[in-house]
């Protein structure tokens, strides 16, 4: 019969092409589902994992997109997998990246019309500042009520929304507007703008930033005593006290860098791409990100490229959209069985399978 | 503003029906909870529920099939949580979220032709004369079968947890597993079936706001019900009765919040709209800031892995 058992260690072979394994299969299930929706597969697969790359007409436009897309979702899960590492499970980065970018848009506006050279550096940290205060709610329940940060930080997703509503229709609202619902533009305020560093790439100084945090995440796990105090942290509360580890600043150093990455994110995002608060501001990168962050094995650069695959399947969820009238949640779906996949095949890394006969006896 | 204008009555019995998602969802996840599993995929498996039982009542014109449907779609979902947690031991927590992603995106692609048709109307029971009483008719015998049906349910979970040998079996399990194994229980299949259950009731949770509380398909319509319902879970410290306590909370600020905008008090209605999720976060830290005890209350392997040793 067949036996399953535990490896003392994860094999190093499986934990690294289990990744792979699972997109793969995902493109298949994908197809099978597309199929049973009566919906071509071929070409919806084709459409969103091919096209953006390699469609002549197409991939000249898509192909900085996907980096550009990539961007937040590469500096949220950097964020995200920290606390990941340490078992504190973070996944109200969505309100994280709203709440920085309020901040950060907001005090920004507060400079508007004036011309400085500070307003920009200021904004981008006001967007640190909001993504971390957000954070620090769940942190802090957490140490001194012992709530669970999961509910919490969800919860307050909902908060932020609404919050965004009120703000980009009441507060922050475009006073030159003309009842446009949405705060003022920020590409056409020079000293707050987050413009294209390439001509006609889209790519902004957000993506450079999120390429420096990748290294920095790998320095931080390597080579600082934080990186070793996290892992351990996330192996027992208990030993990491014998280590020197007291667990309530983990909790806020974890809490902390997840929330100032998505707020640095959110701001990166307002002052570029996105340009100005509205109702529809954010579009779930910050759940994507937890994706993200499983998915590249809660390594920086397994980050990087599962950050690029999953912005490769919005471009291409976006085009399939357009072209094959697929709904936009069809890629969520795609994203949720890629995860399931790839935490199934997490058993390959951790058991070895044998054939045995059994004793009698 | 004008109060007089919030009739007692029918805020009392609108309030009931308003909590019975969030109710039914949440004692399907306190049974999962009590066998030891964290089970965070509620939102995908009550919006499955919603969008099966909204195509099979629209298709078959049948309320029956209709609340099956929903019984059965988020019964099959929790069990690929439940196979992926149990036999292929991945993480809770991101299988959970997995599981939530999913649901949101199938969801909204079987659902897509279906969005704004009206369902046909869901029968009531006929109480008869019961229901033209002044006040009890109102406030008791005006609800469809499937209000009846989850506060039987809820009758039913406390039961089988607190009087019933099974029910003694299943808190071991989510006790200590460990234990419950040397004792020679299945821990894993006992779990599988709790992991059904809850999501069979968190189904039908999502069934009922489709075909009976909207009702209507609209894509993401859950909006967060799902995760209401797993701090209920807490802040009813792991009782089904305090679950209706909860529910209703939740439902009467919902109401509320509509109600007051309806009577015309000035507040921005964003901020109303964020009063349940504060008044949930406002509950976890008095339930847990208060009792030094939550910890003993939560179930003793919640979230744990189960390694069997031979």
């Amino acid at each position: 019969m067949l036996v399953f058992e535990r490896r003392r260690e994860p094999s190093k072979f499986w934990t690294a092409i289990t990744p792979v394994l699972a997109v793969l299969v995902t493109l298949i299930a994908g197809g099978i589902l597309f199929a049973i929706l009566g919906k071509n597969p071929v070409e919806a697969i084709k459409t969103i994992f091919w096209a953006p790359i390699f469609d002549p007409n197409l991939s000249a436009y898509a192909r900085p997109q996907i980096l550009v897309k990539a961007a937040p979702l590469v500096l949220i899960a950097i964020g995200l997998s920290i606390g990941f590492k340490a078992n504190i499970w973070n996944i109200g980065a969505e309100g994280q990246y709203i709440m920085g970018a309020i901040l950060g848009g907001g005090v920004a506006l507060a400079f508007y019309p004036l011309e400085a050279w500070w307003i920009f550096p200021l904004m981008i940290v006001s967007g640190i500042v909001g993504g971390i205060a957000w954070a620090m709610i769940p942190a802090l329940l957490k140490i001194k009520f012992k709530t669970n940060e999961i509910l919490v930080s969800l919860m307050l997703v909902y908060v932020s929304e609404h919050f965004l509503a009120s703000v980009s229709l009441g507060l922050l609202r475009n006073p030159d507007g003309v009842g446009f619902p949405g705060s003022r533009n920020l590409q056409h305020y020079v000293s707050a703008s987050n413009g294209e560093l390439f001509a006609g790439t889209g790519i902004h100084l957000g993506v450079i930033v999120a390429f420096v945090s990748i290294f920095a995440l790998y320095g931080l796990i390597r080579f600082h005593r934080l990186g070793f105090q996290v892992r351990v942290t996330g192996q027992s509360v208990r030993i990491s006290r014998f280590a020197g580890v007291n667990p309530n600043l983990m909790i806020i150093f974890c809490l902390a860098a997840g929330g100032g990455l998505a707020g640095l994110a959110g701001i990166f995002e307002l002052s570029g791409p996105a340009g100005l608060l509205s109702i529809d501001f954010n579009v779930g990168y910050g759940f994507t990100a937890i994706i993200v962050a499983f998915l590249g094995r809660l390594n920086p650069f397994g980050i990087a490229l599962a950050a690029l695959l999953m912005s490769l399947t919005y471009i291409g969820g976006d085009l399939a959209q357009f072209m094959l009238n697929l709904p936009a949640a069809a890629i969520q779906a795609l994203q949720g069985m890629l995860l399931f996949f790839l935490l199934s095949m997490d058993f390959l890394s951790q058991y070895r399978i044998s054939i045995k006969h059994w004793a009698r006896g | 503003m004008d109060f007089a204008a919030i009739n007692p009555l029918i805020f009392f019995s609108t309030m009931v029906a308003a909590s019975i998602p969030v109710l039914l969802a949440a004692l399907g996840e306190l049974v999962v909870e009590k066998s030891g599993v964290l089970n965070l995929g509620v939102e995908g498996m009550m919006i499955i529920g919603a969008v099966c039982g909204f195509i099979t009542i629209y298709n078959t014109g049948s309320p029956l099939f209709g609340v099956l449907a929903s019984i059965v779609a988020g019964g099959l979902l929790a069990l690929i949580f439940g196979i992926l947690t149990q036999v292929l031991h991945s993480n809770q927590v991101a299988t959970g979220l997995a599981l939530t992603l999913f649901g949101l995106g199938l969801s909204a692609l079987i659902g897509q032709p279906f969005a704004g048709i009206k369902p046909p109307t869901f029968p009531k029971p006929d109480f008869g004369f019961l229901s033209d009483l002044p006040v009890l008719g109102q406030l008791l015998f005006k609800y469809d079968y499937l209000v009846y049906l989850a506060f039987i349910l809820v009758v039913g979970v406390s039961y089988f947890l607190n009087r019933t040998r099974a029910g003694l079996i299943l808190r071991s399990i989510g006790e200590n597993h460990d234990a419950a194994h040397a004792l020679g229980y299945n821990v894993v299949r006992v779990r599988l079936a709790a992991i059904m259950f809850g999501g069979g009731c968190a189904g039908l949770g999502g069934g009922y706001l489709a075909m009976i509380r909207v009702p209507q398909w609209t894509e993401g319509m859950t909006a967060g019900v799902g995760w209401i319902a797993l701090a209920l879970v807490v802040f009813a410290s792991w009782r089904p009765y305090r679950v209706i306590l909860g529910a209703f909370l939740f439902g009467g600020v919902t109401l509320l919040q509509l109600n007051l905008q309806a009577v015309g008090i000035k507040i921005n209605p964003a901020y109303l709209s964020m009063a349940p999720y504060i008044i949930t976060i406002v509950a976890l830290v008095v339930i847990s800031g208060s009792s030094n005890r939550l910890s003993t209350l939560a179930p003793g392997s919640l979230g744990r892995l189960f390694y069997k040793t031979m």
